[in-house]
């Protein structure tokens, strides 16, 4: 997007904004009517977030804000000034995929893909918060993400997996 | 990654990451909506807020003057009828004349982006007139004006089915008893997470590229060429990895066409991607089908004969409909042994979004009706419902009364298997009060055995090329939507060719670049598509072997492909590495490249109306739920499901299980809650018919909380007909979700729920009514009068019959056979 004064629909000036995104900080020069799923899709084109009703009603677009869970379809991207976001794309660290993310595509958590970027993001957000969650928390943490091909059981496997990788990677850098 | 020591294979049935694990867990998957081209459009479809009415003017200058809007495209220009049977073009991408449902499209915008889009929408002028409104099958029945569509058979009965396979009146009436019973089958939708989306764009060479989230990209090429009148070669059809299908999207869509007209007229890319609201009206989910079951059985629990009656109904256009219709009789014969068979079906149009494909098409509701009738059976006749399937399986290899072939069934084990799983012997009848156990069955097709199109080219078409750095690239017109499609071709071929699966480069859903496979409907993907993978692996690996036995002087058959090597099975030192045995091949050969196409043995059936039913073998499923009814409030918590499946072999064990566990979360929430159902508006607000729920939030589906646990076991049955003796398995273990849910029910608090779904109040109702001294059943009390067709009279095998009718207009074969007569 430029950064020239230019006007956006309906008249609107665009608004700049400044936010941290997947660890870089990110100026962004957009239409103030746009949501943050809009801002990181269209703006940022950082896809990997996904939609599916834009109501705030499948949980397909969480992302992070602050390390919360959020449903991207319903935060104004206005409302992220100064803050910061976590998506998918962030989640790989130097080309190494992230444990949750080597366990849903080992462990069938992923079947079309559509609303996994969500879901990982989700249960990483559990699991910064808990180190090891009960299949119940798991099920709590999940239950805003409509999954419609794995019937969720292949999902709370694959973060049960992670959380067991993630373990010994924390074993691992201890010794 | 480990590998299972009693697996004689080095690919086949090891628990490994699917070929595209890590592409949809880095968000790098590109979906339909995700493609974003240089000066890209965006194209809102005007829907109809009426469900039937004529078009009496569209004025859409204002829009077109409205600043930003690029193209605004209507009925005129795009006049030819498109649909996805040839004998159902009967949808325009833009209703010129009619709407026939709320949602039907009839005006495009294309502007610089969405909202200006939207809002040139609201300044299109549509004056319409009202018709009546079809609401239910009964009314269409009732009203044959006004009609809905011009064609179809009368009224607004769209088609209408009878076949008769023996004497199956006399089979009932010598039958020692006679079980009738009415079922009701509420339709519901796929609900893919993704919402469909398809971007149109010229090429730099002029030449039009489609990219949607479709399920069938062949059957999209067709009818683009078809609708915009350009030669299919000048066309590309790009399936993008699917955000989930279950059926819903393999239609041919209006916006899929809309968006390919403007993107050749404006010379420019265009995008659409539907709001949820949309996928509503984009529908082609399960038919609400009302159901009579007639059946006679021997005092020891034998099948004599069976007649069944469907109304199906069809919503506003053919869709799938006429195959959906023959589906809701084709199979109630592979799964049970019936002698005698009578199926009368007939499916109407209604103004509601058009019913199609769901998991399981057509199938599911006649399985429903079969598989609670049976546990009534064997409540009745005081045997275990486990005993008394077991009794009546159908027989491997049997050709059935309505001319399908079984090869391998191990429907019988599956039936051991969960009721030894689920501890069935101590359950059933003995659960304290309010728990239930009940078990249920089904079959489901490995591919539909005709095109949907008649033609006699191969159903799926796989090619290879090697290069000589190693390289081998798979090419397959299969559209990958989530079940795994890309894995199992990437995995057979590395099988065949002793590869690991990262080896090899899959490229697949392209028309230009891919040959032609049916696409990702009818559970035929695995089948097909992986038997003419095997072929194309096969004929690969003979050049190679052929190069390599010369080079090192050993005859080809001692030849080993494994661990990227190509060596003698006597001495594993002597050999090479897969890319000098590539080499090797290309110096003998020149350029490497081979081919594998796949089409079904031809089916039995020779009647009219056989085509749908065959299949190069079926898939069988038993499942057993557990769970608890709350007397006071209705609620009905699943606590386990117990499933066996025979999937012939499984490729992948880890993506079957995902298959079956998907089906199992499926099948709850249409047992349980997923029901698309529609009001009237109030006659001030229109008196239209709407969607009581077109949103996922008033759509009840199930969540991670509503999940049981699951067992699950694979069976294999090694089929001969399967690659590597592999089944289905995307489908099938739906089936006997429904039912089995509705089984444990009754053995939970003794009420029957003959509809589906099984809501609190349908089962607050049934115990009040039990409570009062009445049967406890919810479900339908009559079905309405139609006016049958004469029957195509077929004689089983066991009655000499040789798979024609009796009756067939015999002069039809006649004049075929003798060419006087010809005209």
């Amino acid at each position: 997007m430029s950064e020239s004064p230019a006007l956006a629909i309906g008249g609107q000036a665009n608004v700049q904004l400044k936010l941290t995104v997947n660890g870089e900080e990110r100026a962004v020069f957009f239409p103030p009517y746009k949501t943050l799923l809009e801002l990181l899709r269209e703006e940022l084109r950082l896809t990997g977030t996904k939609h599916g009703c834009e109501l705030g009603e499948c949980g397909a677009c969480a992302v992070l804000l602050d390390g919360e869970p959020v449903l991207s379809c319903l935060t104004l991207g206005l409302d992220c000034e100064g803050r910061t976001v976590s998506t998918v794309e962030g989640l790989a660290r130097d080309g190494a995929l992230h444990p949750l993310q080597e366990a849903f595509a080992d462990l069938g958590g992923a079947q079309c893909g559509y609303c996994t970027p969500a879901i990982l993001m989700t249960a990483k957000s559990l699991l910064d918060r808990v180190a090891a969650p009960t299949r119940a928390e798991i099920r709590e943490a999940l239950a805003g993400c409509l999954c419609r091909c794995t019937g969720y059981l292949q999902i709370f496997e694959s973060v049960e997996a992670a959380i067991v990788r993630l373990r010994g990677e924390s074993g691992a850098a201890r010794r | 990654m480990s590998r299972g020591s009693a697996n004689r294979f080095g690919v086949i049935g090891v628990p490994r990451r699917r070929v595209d694990g890590r592409a949809k867990v880095t968000g790098q998957t590109i979906f339909a909506d995700d493609i974003d081209l240089p000066r890209m459009l965006h194209c809102k479809l005007l829907r109809s807020p009426l469900p039937h009415a004529l078009i009496a003017r569209l004025d859409a200058s204002a829009a077109r003057a409205h600043p930003g809007v690029q193209r605004v495209l209507t009925g005129a220009d795009l006049p030819i009828e498109f649909g996805i049977l040839p004998v159902s073009q009967d949808e325009e991408a833009l209703c010129g004349k009619k709407v026939r449902y709320v949602g039907d499209p009839v005006a495009a915008v294309v502007a610089d982006d969405e909202i200006t889009a939207q809002e040139a929408l609201g300044l299109i002028d549509v004056a319409y007139e009202p018709l009546r409104t079809i609401s239910t099958p009964e009314e269409a029945l009732r009203h044959t004006e006004p009609r809905i569509h011009d064609y179809g058979e009368e009224g607004n009965i769209h088609k209408r089915a009878h076949f008769q396979f023996g004497d199956t009146d006399q089979a009932l009436r010598e039958a020692d008893h006679l079980f009738d019973d009415l079922f009701f089958y509420e339709g519901n939708t796929h609900l893919p997470i993704e919402q469909h989306a398809a971007v149109g764009a010229v090429d730099r060479d002029g030449k039009l590229t489609l990219w949607s989230s479709t399920q069938t990209p062949h059957y999209v090429h067709r009818a683009l060429a078809k609708v915009l009148q350009l030669p299919a070669a000048h066309i590309r059809v790009i399936a993008c990895p699917n955000g989930g299908g279950f059926g819903g999207k393999s239609d041919i869509f209006n916006h899929e066409i809309v968006v390919a007209k403007a993107a050749l007229e404006t010379g420019r890319p265009v995008k659409i991607c539907l709001t949820r609201e949309e996928v509503f009206y984009c529908h082609r989910g399960r038919h609400p089908v009302l159901m009579r079951l007639r059946t006679g059985l021997t005092r020891s629990g034998r099948i004599t004969g069976m007649h069944l009656q469907t109304l199906v109904d069809g919503g506003g256009y053919g869709s799938y409909g006429v195959a959906s219709l023959l589906y809701t009789g084709a199979l109630q014969t592979v799964t049970y042994h019936v002698p005698r068979y009578r199926f009368e079906g007939c499916r109407v149009f209604t103004n509601k979004p058009p019913c199609g494909p769901k998991r399981g098409h057509g199938t599911v509701q006649p399985r429903f009706a079969q598989e609670v009738q049976l546990d009534k059976i064997a409540e009745k006749l005081a045997l275990d419902p486990a005993e008394l399937r077991l009794a009546i399986v159908a027989q491997p290899n049997e050709l059935t009364a309505n001319w399908l072939q079984v090869t391998t069934i191990g429907l019988a084990d599956c039936i051991r298997k969960v009721v030894e799983l689920s501890d069935w012997k101590n359950k059933f009848r003995k659960l304290s009060a309010g728990r239930g156990i009940g078990l249920a069955c089904g079959s489901y097709l490995c591919g539909a055995g005709l095109p949907i199109y008649w033609n006699k080219l191969p159903q799926s078409g796989v090619q290879l090329k090697l290069d000589r750095g190693g390289g081998v690239t798979v090419f397959c017109g299969a559209a990958e939507i989530g079940q795994g499609s890309d894995d199992v071709l990437v995995s057979i071929v590395a099988e065949i060719l002793g590869l690991e699966p990262f080896d090899i480069r899959c490229v697949t859903g392209d028309t230009d670049l891919t040959p032609v496979d049916l696409g990702s409907y009818s559970s035929r993907v695995t089948l097909m598509m992986g038997n003419a993978a095997v072929q194309a692996a096969q004929r690969a690996r003979d050049l190679l072997a052929s190069a390599v036995a010369r080079k090192l002087d050993l005859p080809a058959e001692r030849l080993v492909f494994a661990a990227r090597r190509v060596f003698d099975s006597a001495d594993e030192r002597r050999g090479m590495t897969w890319a000098e045995a590539v080499t090797c091949a290309e110096e003998m050969h020149g350029t490497l490249g081979t081919t594998g196409s796949y089409k079904p043995p031809p089916a039995a059936a020779k009647f009219k109306g056989g085509g749908v039913g065959p299949s190069a073998t079926y898939s069988y499923t038993a499942a057993v739920v557990e769970l608890e009814v709350d007397r006071g409030t209705g609620w009905i918590n699943v606590s386990k499901v117990t499933i066996a499946h025979d999937i012939g072999r499984a490729l992948n064990p880890v993506l079957a299980r995902g298959q079956v566990e998907g089906s199992v979360y499926m099948g709850l929430g249409e047992a349980l809650m997923e029901e698309q159902v529609f009001r009237r508006l109030p006659a001030k607000l229109s008196g239209a018919l709407v969607h009581k729920f077109p949103s996922m939030l008033e759509y009840k589906s199930p969540t991670t909380h509503d999940m049981p646990e699951v067992v699950t076991a694979l069976i294999e049955t090694d089929d001969p007909h399967g690659p590597y003796g592999a089944k289905e398995v995307g489908q099938g273990p739906l089936l006997p979700i429904m039912p089995a849910v509705a089984n444990a029910v009754h053995d939970a608090v003794g009420v029957r729920i003959d509809e589906v779904p099984i809501t609190p109040d349908k089962v607050l109702r049934a115990l009040d009514d039990q409570a009062r001294g009445g049967a406890g059943r919810v479900g339908p009390s009559s079905f309405p009068a139609v006016d049958w067709p004469e029957p195509l009279l077929v004689p089983p095998p066991w009655e000499g019959g040789d798979g024609r009718a009796t009756n067939d207009p015999e002069r039809k074969r006649a004049a075929k056979l003798d060419p006087a007569t010809r005209p």
